[in-house]
């Protein structure tokens, strides 16, 4: 078997007393798309920071591509080529679609922007990935969430990473955006890239993962491979039942 | 306001809605009244609010259409239209810089101490006044940048002690007359009609060039380019204004150079706000501050920077202000000078709440605020009344503003 293209072993991260990741792990390897999810405090966000490079763990076991790595700052993960979409997007309403896609990366000659490399790279990066907005100059917050979310996780892509992280992309949309964005993920995963998907949605995490990772009180308690008929196991696992039914039929 | 209109959540579209962009004169024509984008404003609006104050003034008074009256309006509001610049970038920032009259007031004094009573060279006394303008900027930046304490309050305190160092020096000078011819000359120098023809054809020549070399690029890249005919109505536009406003000085004095000063700063200022990566961060930042922090924009520094851009201009406006006045009193730079600056930038349409707005809404604003102050002059209104008329006209420019946005976002 071939090594994960990043895989994390033993993280612990501790806020005084309380002990937010406690062992936990996870492995991911290229195009596989890998769902995290776990109740409220089960340890998620934590994870994503550790592996995004915003938190420092307390301890921690970075494997990429076979050699250990240290994160210790979002650069860390960004030049090993890990890439997050936080929930809130980052995105400037008041710009358009090329501006928010190059937003803090502008494309610039002597810093005099380049819009029309610009626009011809958000041009073919869209098309790509099937995104299309009613216009590239018009500003973001005028379209919709699902095309919003689209071009969040559009941008993440154009330091060209291994591994991108969403973070509940879907929490906020309707029904057909949510597709939109599910769609996406599928494409993300068809480029070879690496996904994990944070949600809390189990009906999407099923549609769209390879893989369920089950987080509980900071450590790893179960993971599946994608397939409904997990899905009961899953929610037990989410919740704690799993233990006293795996008890009951033993 | 315009929160309303960034904030709204959009009906969706259809997702696959795959319109190509086609730009008609219908939609350029769309763009000058109502635009989508965070640069443009509804030019559109302010010209025709313009053209009908214009139109009252000139049925009361028909002087108020000739050319030495318009040439002294526009003597008038060099000063504001000055000022404004520093105003839109602080707006756009999502701020305000509540200490930019005492700021010109003090601008004002410094380099009439420096010239009249010290006998410092006048430019070098210009370039002092302007970078003391900087360094208050720089302080007032810093504070609100480092300690995160409200704009408003830090530049309120500014509002108050500038003015109270300017009355301090004022202990030690009195009242200053300025007699310098080159400070003088900024704003009662006027160049021949040929001075302005050369520098018209000189600067459309320049921009037909740099379109010219922007669709080729953009043609190249296989992007969609603005139908040619829309470009010459575009270029028509920008030809055609200033040609009427050089035919109108030259039937007077000629060109004044405080005009041509100041249109050089707005076209530069312009530049610096729409196409470099400086000015893309004062639309993010206003836009989303955490939204710019989180892509890696140092939202400290730029805040910093743009302060100081607002004194400077406010040291600038103070510096023309005593030029036109040939004097320097106690009272420069403070009364009307910060609310007519602030309104002007808003009625040109650029919004208080950061990150919309066009650096020329300074000069527009100006111009309809000026006209007011001009044409009711001419009119011997008496002072009352003139405070509230303008103050009307303030109002109604943003509830014709906010009603615009309104129905734009849905």
């Amino acid at each position: 078997m071939s090594e994960p293209l990043v895989s994390f072993r033993n993280v612990s991260k501790a806020y005084g007393a309380v002990r937010a990741l406690d062992g936990a792990s996870f492995s991911i390897d290229a195009g596989e798309v890998v769902a995290l999810v776990g109740d409220n405090g089960a340890g998620k966000s934590t994870l994503v920071k550790v592996m995004a490079g915003t938190i420092i763990p307390d301890t921690a076991e970075i494997v990429f591509e076979g050699r250990p790595v240290r994160i210790h700052h979002p650069n860390d993960a960004t030049a090993l080529g890990i890439a997050t979409v936080y929930q809130d997007l980052a995105l400037c309403n008041n710009l358009d679609v090329v501006a928010n896609l190059f937003l803090g990366q502008e494309e610039n000659q002597g810093s005099v922007l380049d819009e029309v490399e610009m626009e011809r790279e958000t041009r073919d990066l869209l098309a790509e990935l099937a995104i299309h907005p009613r216009s590239l100059r018009v500003p973001i917050g005028s379209l919709s969430g699902g095309q919003r979310q689209s071009v969040a996780i559009a941008r993440s892509l154009l330091g060209k990473p291994r591994m991108v992280i969403l973070d509940e992309p879907t929490a906020a949309l309707g029904l057909a955006q949510k597709q939109q964005v599910l769609d996406l993920i599928k494409r993300l995963q068809a480029r070879g890239l690496a996904v994990v998907l944070i949600s809390h949605n189990l009906a999407e995490v099923f549609e769209v993962c390879d893989r369920v990772e089950v987080l509980r009180l900071g450590r790893n308690v179960a993971s599946y491979p994608c397939d409904e008929k997990h899905r009961d196991d899953v929610v037990a696992a989410i919740t704690g039942a799993r233990m006293i039914s795996a008890a009951a039929s033993s | 306001m315009t929160d309303v209109q960034t904030k709204t959540p959009p009906t969706s579209a259809p997702p696959q809605a795959d319109r190509p962009e086609d730009p008609t004169v219908r939609s350029l024509l769309r763009h000058f009244v109502r635009s989508e984008s965070a640069t443009g404003i509804g030019f559109v609006q302010v010209v025709v609010g313009l053209a009908l104050i214009w139109t009252i003034f000139a049925v009361l008074n028909p002087n108020f259409l000739s050319p030495t009256n318009l040439t002294n309006l526009s003597l008038q509001i060099v000063a504001v239209a000055a000022i404004g610049i520093g105003v839109v970038l602080v707006l756009l920032l999502g701020e305000i810089d509540l200490s930019i009259g005492s700021v010109s007031g003090l601008g004002a004094t410094a380099m009439a101490a420096l010239n009249v009573k010290l006998g410092v060279p006048p430019l070098l006394a210009i370039a002092l006044a302007l970078l003391g303008g900087a360094v208050i900027g720089l302080v007032q930046g810093t504070i609100v940048a480092a300690f995160g304490v409200p704009s408003f309050i830090v530049t309120l305190g500014g509002l108050i002690g500038w003015q109270g160092l300017q009355l301090f020096i004022f202990d030690f000078t009195g009242a200053m007359n300025v007699t310098n011819p080159l400070i003088l000359g900024l704003t009662g120098t006027f160049l021949a009609p040929w001075v302005g023809w050369l520098l018209l054809l000189g600067g459309l020549a320049i921009r037909a060039a740099l379109v010219m070399r922007v669709r080729a690029r953009r043609a190249r890249a296989g992007l969609v380019n603005v139908r040619p005919l829309v470009e010459a109505v575009r270029f028509g536009i920008l030809a055609i204004i200033p040609a009427a406003v050089i035919v109108m000085f030259v039937q007077d004095r000629g060109i004044p150079v405080a005009v041509l000063i100041v249109v050089a700063l707005l076209m530069l200022m312009d530049f610096v706000a729409r196409r470099t990566l400086f000015g893309r961060r004062i639309y993010a930042v206003g836009g989303d501050a955490q939204a710019a922090a989180r892509v890696g924009m140092n939202v400290r520094r730029i805040t910093v920077y743009v302060f100081m851009l607002s004194g400077t201009f406010a040291a600038l406006g103070g510096v023309l202000s005593a030029s036109r006045l040939q004097s320097v009193t106690q009272g420069a730079g403070s009364g009307g000078i910060l609310l007519d600056a602030i309104a002007a930038v808003v009625i040109g349409g650029t919004s208080l709440f950061g990150g919309r707005g066009s650096v020329w809404s300074a000069l527009l604003g100006a111009l309809v605020i000026g006209s007011i102050s001009n044409g009711m002059d001419l009119l011997a209104l008496a002072s009352p009344v003139k405070l509230m008329i303008t103050g009307a006209v303030l109002i109604t420019a943003v509830i014709f503003d906010a009603s615009v946005r309104r129905r734009q976002a849905r």
